[in-house]
């Protein structure tokens, strides 16, 4: 029995130096999360009637968000962004890291650079330049306008494409670096095997190069899931959520929600739906590295 | 024939995708120099400083770069120092609840910050943090250390006990070795986290809009999307200016960055994009 309890002192001596953390972390990360739960069982808003009365109203936003035919657009577009974000990055990055492999240093040297700006961009100057490019003057339709292609008003005529597109160009550096270390795992004489057998480079790709890399593909999909999942300024500073409602992504739509509407109940509510998807994809995300 | 062909795809496929990639900074690089700048990429007619001058000298914009260092320097300070003191006992102790905490960790980097906001700023509203540089940086700060504190640990794991031991024989304390033989050994993961913490916390543009109020205390990231939302995008040469100016530090700790992690750090399960 004593000898349990200097067990548990002893424990909490080597911990201290964790409490600023764990103190930190409870504060402003679980707190926040516990929060969002809460606010979205209640009638919180920021001015008006409700604003002085905080009231539990049970599942009434769940109700709400359930008939709200603006949600299902949000979850749609949602669903759009992250997909054309992901089939995007994944294989403009994999086509590139592919391509980069076994070629010239100076050329490398060179091309690299050039993809990885567009990552270490901060959002702002993303969303900033992007803007231009598609803009209605923009570089973009002057090379329409050269190659004597119709102008085309890209944030207005096909505004999720462009900020998918925009997306990409910020987020393929990403998969490429993660598949570049990936294909640089693959055994050089599998793949040498594999061409003396008489495999074509498809039959590579398919049956070697693939299988080597599912890992990877996977981990890479779950983190841009994940960071997608979260994008707000982006898509806010690019269109703001419209023409309309065509770039309303649930981020968007949850800003919308609390501070133009004021309804942060309703909006907790819609925010809910954006933590669910993250908790479940972070459990399955660690799952994976837990088993490496 | 066939085969000088097939070899020079790649090469063609690349240059064309990089070219395409190129022109949208190109037309920040282009039009921050030039005197009549418009939307799209082109070689100033004239070229200047203009752009950079004005908006340099500008108090206000000052002010927001200012906030920002402020901001990002605090945050990674705070980032190093808490989650350093945490990856020893982690790294250096067996505990029973070791491994819960470092998969509940590793479970929280990967958590959309932006589901929280909400919650968040009627917290900060409710506990007199709204609108405060400070407050700002705490929640930043722990919003990172989940990756901060799972980076340390990995770092610090790299340092071998040995050394320590002596100076345990010596009669260091943990504290002591810490400071005078952990932290020199790994200060390459140091910087790595530090840098990291701040760029990310530079380009962050969402958690200060929501919880900050005051035009003075706004960080660069929010001046720069509002120069370019109240402007409506017409004086093209500053905005080029002003963004080339802010993604400078990015762009310098990144190139930082890969200096430090060329030397043999994994930092595989950490990166986020």
């Amino acid at each position: 029995m004593k000898k349990k309890q200097g067990g548990l002192l002893e424990e909490a001596k080597k911990s201290v130096l964790l409490m600023p953390s764990v103190l930190l972390l409870l504060v402003f990360f679980v707190v926040p999360i516990l929060l969002t739960v809460y606010y979205s069982f209640t009638n919180l808003a920021l001015s008006g009637e409700n604003a002085r009365q905080l009231k539990f109203i049970g599942l009434s936003n769940y109700f709400t968000m359930f008939k709200d035919r603006t949600v299902r657009i949000s979850i749609r577009n949602t669903l759009v962004f992250l997909l054309g974000s992901l089939v995007g990055q994944q294989v403009l990055g994999f086509i590139i890291a592919l391509n980069m492999r076994n070629k010239n240093r100076v050329f490398r040297g060179i091309v690299g650079p050039i993809f990885l700006a567009g990552w270490i961009m901060p959002e702002v100057v993303v969303a900033l330049c992007c803007s231009t490019f598609f803009g209605d003057s923009g570089t973009l339709n002057q090379i329409f306008s050269f190659l004597h292609l119709p102008q085309v008003e890209f944030l207005f005529a096909v505004p999720m494409l462009t900020v998918i597109l925009a997306n990409v160009w910020h987020g393929t550096a990403f998969s490429m670096m993660n598949f570049q270390s990936a294909l640089d795992g693959v055994p050089v004489d599998i793949e040498e095997a594999a061409r003396v057998d008489g495999a074509g480079p498809f039959q590579t790709m398919i049956r070697i190069i693939l299988p080597c890399i599912k890992n990877t593909i996977a981990t890479n999909t779950m983190l841009n899931t994940l960071s997608t999942l979260g994008v707000f300024g982006l898509i806010y500073m690019m269109t703001g959520g419209g023409p309309g409602t065509k770039t309303l992504t649930l981020p968007i739509f949850m800003y919308r929600q609390a501070f133009i509407s004021q309804q942060l109940g309703y909006g907790t509510a819609i925010s809910m739906i954006l933590l669910v998807i993250g908790i479940v994809l972070s459990v399955f995300y660690t799952r994976i590295i837990r088993n490496d | 024939m066939y085969w000088k062909f097939r070899k020079t795809i790649p090469y063609l496929v690349l240059t064309l995708l990089a070219v395409i990639f190129a022109l949208p900074l190109l037309w920040i690089l282009l039009a921050s120099f030039d005197v009549n700048a418009s939307q799209a990429v082109k070689i100033p007619s004239q070229w200047t400083m203009e752009n950079y001058k004005t908006i340099l000298i500008n108090q206000a914009n000052q002010r927001a770069f200012g906030n920002g260092l402020i901001i990002s320097l605090g945050q990674s300070v705070l980032v190093v120092l808490i989650a350093g003191l945490a990856a020893y006992p982690l790294s250096r102790y067996e505990l029973r609840y070791k491994n819960m905490f470092l998969y509940t960790i590793l479970f929280m980097t990967s958590l959309p910050i932006t589901a929280v906001m909400v919650p968040v700023y009627k917290m900060f509203l409710s506990v007199g943090l709204y609108d405060k540089t400070g407050g700002l940086v705490l929640f930043l700060t722990a919003t990172s250390m989940p990756y901060g504190i799972w980076l340390m640990k990995n770092f610090m794991d790299n340092v071998p006990v040995e050394l320590e031991e002596a100076a345990w024989v010596d009669g260091a304390s943990a504290f002591d070795s810490l400071i005078k033989i952990i932290t020199p050994l790994m200060f390459p993961g140091i910087c790595v986290v530090f840098i990291f913490t701040f760029s990310g916390s530079w380009g962050n543009f969402f958690v200060p809009y929501i919880l900050l109020q005051t035009l003075d205390k706004f960080p660069a990231s929010v001046t720069l999307y509002q120069f370019f939302g109240q402007h409506g995008m017409v004086i093209y040469g500053q905005l080029a200016a002003y963004s080339a100016v802010y993604a400078v530090p990015s762009i310098v700790l990144y190139v930082l960055s890969q200096n430090y992690m060329s030397k043999g750090f994994n930092m595989a399960g950490a990166a986020k994009g």
